[in-house]
């Protein structure tokens, strides 16, 4: 067992925005010292593809700031989804906030250990070279086998 | 701000970019010598020291001069 400090984290959702807390915080971690891994599982998967595509909706989100209000049925028309993105990517540059590119290389920099879950891969037909070369494929047994002597525990 | 071996301006970005940087930074130099980051974001405020003092380097100086964030960190 290493002697620094260890953060798990099981990373579920694939959206622009909710890419944002699992990597900051392995990043972040990382850079402090501790011995980081993430599993990605279901939609988390999409965040370790090769090549990112990462979108935003603010359908089923009411707390979603926008700059004046849109109608739910509106925000439900085709191209909303593109437009959202396009916006949400805008203000992420302006406010000197990293891209998801950026940390997830720092991630990898930093050897965080990136895990994809194996049946989630196969449930959605996907193939190892989606994915980054340095992802690995394990199951729920050898994340808890990280997880049970890790220091931090997030489901994200 | 005393003397410091290299300068790090991490202004305009936001967490946690500017601990990244500074991790980079740090990883880069001597033991001893001392980095001067400078920053805008105003988490570093909280983030810095805990990252020094986490990373066990020591932070010898912050300050706030016209609205930017100064650090003086030694490299243990």
């Amino acid at each position: 067992m290493s002697e620094n400090k260890s953060l798990a984290i099981i990373a579920t959702k694939g959206s622009l925005d909710w890419a944002y807390p699992p990597f900051i915080l392995a990043s972040t971690a990382a850079a402090l010292g501790y011995d980081v891994q993430i599993f990605f599982t279901f939609y988390g998967l999409n965040l370790v593809r090769r090549k990112l595509d990462l979108r935003i909706s603010p359908l089923g989100n009411p707390a979603m700031p926008m700059p004046f209000p849109v109608p739910t049925v509106v925000q439900a028309l085709p191209g909303m989804e593109y437009i959202m993105t396009a916006m949400m990517e805008r203000k992420i540059k302006d406010k000197g906030v990293a891209s998801i590119e950026e940390l997830r290389d720092l991630c990898i920099e930093a050897e965080v250990k990136l895990v994809a879950c194996q049946m989630t891969v196969d449930l959605f037909d996907y193939s190892h070279d989606d994915f980054l070369p340095c992802v690995e494929y394990g199951g729920a047994a050898s994340f808890l086998d990280f997880a049970g002597n890790s220091d931090i525990c997030l489901y994200i | 701000m005393a003397n410091f071996d290299q300068e790090l301006d991490a202004c305009g970005l936001n967490c946690p970019l500017p601990i990244l940087r500074t991790k980079k930074a740090l990883t880069a130099m001597n033991a001893g010598q001392v980095l001067h980051v400078i920053a805008t974001d105003p988490g570093s405020v909280k983030d810095i020291p805990v990252f020094a003092k986490q990373t066990g380097n020591t932070l010898l100086e912050s300050s706030e001069i016209e609205g930017k964030y100064h650090y003086l960190i030694q490299k243990s």
